[in-house]
């Protein structure tokens, strides 16, 4: 009894502090998606001039594809945006942008400087149909398969080291 | 007068707010609704902040979100859960109760039972052993009087009055 009195405070110092070492390792601006598996949001965009295509729910689905949220004010986006270029040249993965809160000259003088790797864009300039996919901040992208559900979210700019990842995904999400 | 007059302006100051004049609904109950839904709304930018609170672009698109579809006659309810179906539970600063989240609102008062019958079977255990009753031999006790009886007195001629003699 007496050693118990001992033991079991040091059991639950040592509980705590592991799940608190746990938590360490954890980035707090990363927030789990509750849009998962959850089929695109309903949403119709216009497109960004002649550069081009709009964007719609409508479009999403039938193959497995990217959807990018970025603005020519985002620099984690310039960041990112050479691993958009690889993905859509050279494994012609098909990526949609949603471009948000963006005056449209300077978005598509951004695309002009870095590459165009977006097959269609819709302009979000209030906003709002980013708030439809639950986003939070610029850069995000999201995985969508074949039936327009989507499947995988990555919050921030992605870096080289998220190539072969995200090929395998949309490789599996193929088969 | 300027002392009085900075009290008066800090008086009836009140914090910062981050809803903009421009924001606000034109009906008064409507406005009232939109701000109490606010407060209970976190902002996902900062995290810890609501979006009635928050300044982040987002927070501001959130509230005029929340003050339309409260316009368009939306419940407090359906407001939340529009918001919850596409951020998650993360949006609501006061988490629901739900089997993820039973540890979260079960912990603390089952940590304050087992502490309260912790120190409930600890006092009673403690009563249980015999006290010594009275372990003063007639010599001490007579020593612990005249003491008593000292303190008594010194304390009248000592602070009573104010000065020392």
């Amino acid at each position: 009894m007496r050693r118990l009195l001992y033991i079991v405070p040091a059991l639950v110092f040592g509980l705590i502090a592991a799940y608190l070492l746990a938590g360490l390792g954890l980035d707090p601006k990363t927030l789990p998606s509750a849009m998962i598996d959850k089929p695109a949001p309903q949403f119709a965009l216009p497109a960004l001039g002649t550069v081009a295509p709009p964007l719609a729910t409508a479009d999403l689905g039938g193959e497995v594809a990217l959807v990018n949220v970025f603005a020519s004010w985002c620099v984690p986006c310039r960041a990112e945006h050479p691993l958009l270029m690889r993905l859509a040249t050279e494994k012609g993965v098909p990526i949609f942008g949603i471009n948000q809160k963006d005056k449209p000259e300077d978005a598509a003088r951004f695309l002009a400087q870095l590459g165009n790797p977006y097959r269609r864009i819709g302009v979000d300039a209030n906003g709002r149909a980013s708030i439809e996919w639950g986003v939070y901040g610029v850069p995000e992208t999201f995985v969508i398969d074949r039936a327009g559900r989507i499947r995988y979210r990555h919050v921030g700019a992605l870096g080289p080291q998220d190539f072969e990842p995200i090929l395998a995904m949309l490789e599996r999400l193929r088969r | 007068m300027r002392a009085c007059l900075l009290a008066l302006l800090l008086a009836v100051s009140g914090p910062a707010l981050a809803v903009e004049p421009g924001e606000r609904l034109a009906d008064p109950a409507l406005e009232e609704r939109a701000r109490e839904l606010s407060k209970e709304l976190r902002c996902l930018v900062c995290q810890n902040q609501s979006i009635d609170d928050s300044n982040a672009p987002l927070a501001r698109d959130l509230r005029v979100l929340v003050r339309e579809r409260l316009a368009a006659g939306d419940g407090d309810a359906a407001v939340r859960d529009y918001l919850v179906a596409r951020y998650g539970d993360f949006v609501l600063l006061r988490p629901p109760m739900k089997p993820e989240t039973w540890a979260l609102w079960l912990a603390p008062p089952l940590l304050l039972l087992a502490g309260g019958a912790i120190a409930v079977l600890a006092f009673r255990r403690r009563r249980q052993r015999p006290v010594e009753a009275d372990a003063l031999s007639p010599v001490q006790r007579a020593r612990v009087d005249a003491l008593l009886a000292e303190d008594g007195d010194g304390r009248h001629s000592g602070h009573e009055g104010g000065g020392r003699p």
